[in-house]
């Protein structure tokens, strides 16, 4: 292997894994459409795009979770299949994810070994013989445990160090980092950096995804951009600046269509105040008018989710208030928000959002039994009157009203879950990734109605990954970076640049507030 | 919305109510229950006996009790093991209260809130703690159980009031038991919570998903805590009737019911991981418990060859219909190949 040389300049190299139109369709959704990969011995490539543009369908395809459709997989020049995850890791290939899959309750010994543990002659675990090889390993990585330690009392960036030396324990030659730093602090991520130098010169191939562009540039050697599932560009690093990386990846070719919005924005309706929490996010202070759509954009872990649940009462705030119309509101529980006119649509709709096992008119009931029933007593005709008023207005499919929720589609779901809530007639809607995983034609008829709703007064929070859908539906965005509001822009600012430069923190102004 | 297009009409339902009660876990167990009436008047002369089957109601009447409140327990997601427990508790209390010269009405209440109490205990630590209940009603058990066996020892409390014995010997009309009344009762109102009110379809949402129905502003911890106090209650109105009907109080008293209750809910249709269930269900299961047991009982067959028989009742009836759908997949699937 001739791999000590500098290898971002060797171009001549050819690629250990090669995929090549790519093809990969869900019902519904194109998640990849003919896309090319190519990944090089002891050189780091940067799989860089927008949430939804096909990473993770990617990711899953080379670790023969998902099969492709359509195009071709090689490994050194000879056409492979997947069948299954344990294919792709007998191929070399193995993932380090952003929830590393690993296993608390055992040692750190086993969790490198577990499925190719050496064994003894009477086909034991050969105990000795793992623990050994582990701390070699461990060694090797620099790891500062022992390969005794329980996993559980790993925290999150050694966990990462385990997962990278089962990684190597299987003598892999591709190695993906799936946002290996999302969750690790400054001096771990200077760590992880050095391990992929280590990981480089032993002529592994990285794959690597993130969405930060300081680390893209400091540690890849090249780039390759998808944008909506399709391959966009590929490149050297050295050979392409931060904001051209930008460009290619949010300029679109196919604008999507957003319903026109003529808005007069009310009154103030909803107004906090240094709203904190000890860890997620921190001073988050803000208005929302009536009838208006505010958008918050940031990147995975910004603290968006964990603030909007904070609001609905799911978590305590350490400090902070909440005014509604005016009045000095605590909500404690999310049936005080409710109360308070304050409803939220979550993100992980099948946990969160429906009661699956309930059918669809008890779930759009459930906050509003209150109004259906006489002294707590159900008056089923009252609940299905209510239930057949907002599945028409959601325009709802299903084959009756007393089917299980859990046999929708994900779009339908969502409407359920919107309908559940409009039904509660609030003064707020939060909308937590609302058209995430769900089809074309259903998002485009979530985004009609929450302008509809906007329209009749009532104010809208909307948290968002997906920034045609930030610009195309927003009044005004904030964009949330590491728990803290980086900025608030609205009419010409709204670009995509700004919101990426922004969220990933590539301001060249005096933004440096982040812890 | 005023300028929807089009709506397509979702029907309510697709079934009809006969058609949902036909297709429904409780007519199966109906099936059964009747099945067994008439194995047991053909098997036994004494069966078909109005006295002999009012006495054979008293096999579940008590366990019954509990079972209701159970019931909503297991819906719920949760369970409480520490009932037959409970029972002992507030029985050996009732008991020394008797030696202190307590009448009837007294000794009603220091059952109620021995039972309310218990509850109350269990309930804490499962809805302010988060422990999982499982786990701390098998420590209460122990807990309840214990305090029972410091006080009494290998004694007995006797002397119960002759008005005391109302509730557990006493007679509404001809073989009709004040027990069966209270069954009755509870069962109605048991029904009528779970299956007519806003509290009963918080109930079964809270067992769907915990999260969801948080997240949908349902006050889970609240409610679940009142279902840890409504089963203590349903343990201390036992512990009065069978302390009622024994007469006296061992620490012994009602050991193993809380599985026999349990077996009761489950056999009733209840999923034990929570979410559906029925009270009509554990009212037939309280039946065909009580019928087997004493059919059982008529032919003389001894008591632990008897809990080897509701032991494959419950894993049969629950099987059997699983194992149904086995086969009519793997018919389906030849058909289609």
């Amino acid at each position: 292997m001739t791999t000590h040389t500098a290898p971002a300049n060797r171009s001549d190299v050819s690629p250990v894994v090669s995929m090549d139109m790519i093809t990969k369709t869900f019902p519904g959704v194109t998640a990849l459409d003919r896309v090319k990969l190519d990944l090089y011995p002891g050189q780091v490539t940067a799989l860089v795009g927008e949430n939804g543009a096909g990473k993770s369908t990617t990711v899953k395809i080379l670790t023969g979770i998902y099969q492709t459709d359509g195009g071709t997989i090689r490994i050194d020049d000879a056409p492979v299949s997947f069948a299954s995850p344990n294919d792709a890791a007998k191929a070399g290939i193995t993932a380090i994810h952003q929830e590393t899959v690993l296993f608390d309750e055992l040692s750190v010994a086993e969790n490198i070994y577990i499925g190719h543990a050496p064994r003894t002659r009477f086909g034991l675990i050969d105990t000795a013989a793992m623990h050994a090889a582990a701390a070699k390993l461990l060694d090797d990585i620099g790891a500062p445990f022992s390969s005794h330690t329980q996993l559980r009392d790993l925290g999150i960036a050694n966990k990462h160090l385990v997962a990278i030396a089962r990684a190597l324990s299987v003598d892999a030659r591709v190695v993906i980092m799936d946002e290996p730093t999302a969750a690790l602090s400054h001096k771990e991520i200077e760590e992880l950096y050095t391990l992929v130098e280590t990981l480089k010169s032993q002529g592994k191939a990285i794959l690597f995804i993130s969405h930060k562009f300081d680390e893209i540039f400091r540690i890849a050697d090249r780039f390759t951009v998808f944008r909506d599932g399709a391959f966009v560009g590929d490149g050297l690093i050295a050979d392409i600046t931060e904001d051209a990386l930008v460009t290619l990846m949010v300029g679109r070719s196919v604008d999507q269509i957003f319903p026109d919005r003529a808005h007069t924005p009310g009154e103030e309706v909803l107004k906090v105040v240094g709203y904190s929490h000890p860890t997620e996010f921190a001073d988050i202070t803000f208005t929302l008018n009536r009838g208006e759509i505010l958008g918050f954009y940031g990147l995975v872990g910004a603290g968006r989710s964990e603030f909007m649940q904070s609001l609905f009462g799911i978590t305590k705030p350490t400090k902070g208030v909440c005014r509604i119309n005016g009045e000095i509101k605590i909500i404690r529980s999310p049936a005080d928000a409710v109360n308070n006119g304050i409803v939220y649509v979550p993100e992980d709709r099948g946990k969160q959002g429906a009661v699956i096992g309930l059918p669809i008119f008890q779930n759009i009931t459930l906050p509003s039994l209150g109004r259906t029933s006489s002294r707590g007593f159900l008056k089923l005709a009252e609940e299905f009157k209510l239930a057949r008023e907002y599945a028409a207005r959601l325009d709802l499919r299903a084959a009756s009203l007393d089917q299980d929720i859990g046999n929708l589609s994900g779009g339908n779901q969502q409407k359920v879950v919107i309908a559940k809530w409009l039904a509660t007639q609030p003064q707020v809607i939060i909308l937590d990734e609302p058209t995430k995983g769900i089809d074309i034609g259903s998002k485009a008829a979530v985004h009609k109605f929450m302008a509809e709703l906007a329209a009749q007064g009532l104010s809208v929070i909307m948290v968002s990954s997906e920034i045609p859908e930030v610009i195309g539906m927003s009044d005004r965005v904030i964009v949330m970076r590491d728990g803290l509001i980086a900025s608030e822009l609205s009419g010409d600012e709204l670009t995509p640049e700004t919101l990426v430069r922004h969220a990933a923190g590539i301001t060249t102004s005096t933004e440096g507030t982040a812890p | 919305m005023t300028n929807t297009t089009q709506t397509r009409h979702i029907p309510d339902r697709l079934h009809s109510r006969a058609a949902r009660l036909f297709k429904s876990w409780e007519a199966l167990l109906f099936a059964v229950a009747i099945a067994i009436f008439v194995v047991n008047s053909f098997a036994s002369p004494y069966f078909l006996n109005a006295w002999n089957l009012s006495d054979a109601t008293f096999n579940f009447t008590e366990k019954a009790m509990i079972a209701f409140a159970m019931a909503l327990l297991i819906i719920s997601g949760e369970i409480d093991l520490s009932v037959a427990s409970i029972i002992a508790l507030a029985s050996t209390a009732m008991g020394l209260a008797v030696q202190y010269g307590a009448g009837t009405p007294e000794l009603v209440a220091i059952g109620l809130t021995v039972g309310l109490l218990c509850g109350a205990f269990n309930g804490v630590f499962v809805t302010i703690l988060g422990l999982p209940s499982i786990v701390v009603t098998i420590g209460t058990m122990s807990l309840f159980r214990g305090i029972s066996y410091i006080i009494l020892g290998d004694d007995a409390f006797r002397g119960y009031p002759a008005s005391f014995s109302w509730f557990g010997q006493g007679y509404i009309y001809w073989v009709f038991t004040v027990e069966m009344l209270f069954f009755v009762i509870i069962a109605v109102v048991y029904a009528v919570l779970l299956h007519k009110t806003n509290f009963g379809r918080a109930v079964y949402a809270i067992g769907n998903n915990p999260t969801g129905a948080l997240f949908s502003g349902i006050r889970v911890a609240r409610v679940k805590f009142i279902l840890f106090l409504l089963t203590g209650l349903m343990s201390g109105v036992a512990a009065i009737c069978l302390t009622s009907r024994l007469g006296s109080t061992r620490p012994s008293i009602a050991t193993g019911m809380e599985l026999e209750v349990v077996t009761m809910v489950v056999l009733g249709g209840v999923n034990i991981l929570g979410g559906s269930g029925t009270i009509p269900g554990v009212v037939i299961a309280a039946f065909v418990m009580g019928l087997v047991t004493f059919g059982l009982g008529l032919l003389n067959v001894p008591g632990i060859v008897m809990s080897i028989f509701i032991g494959l009742l419950l894993i049969g009836v629950i099987a059997l219909p699983r194992l149904w759908a086995m086969v009519s997949a793997q018919r389906k699937a030849r058909k289609i190949a």
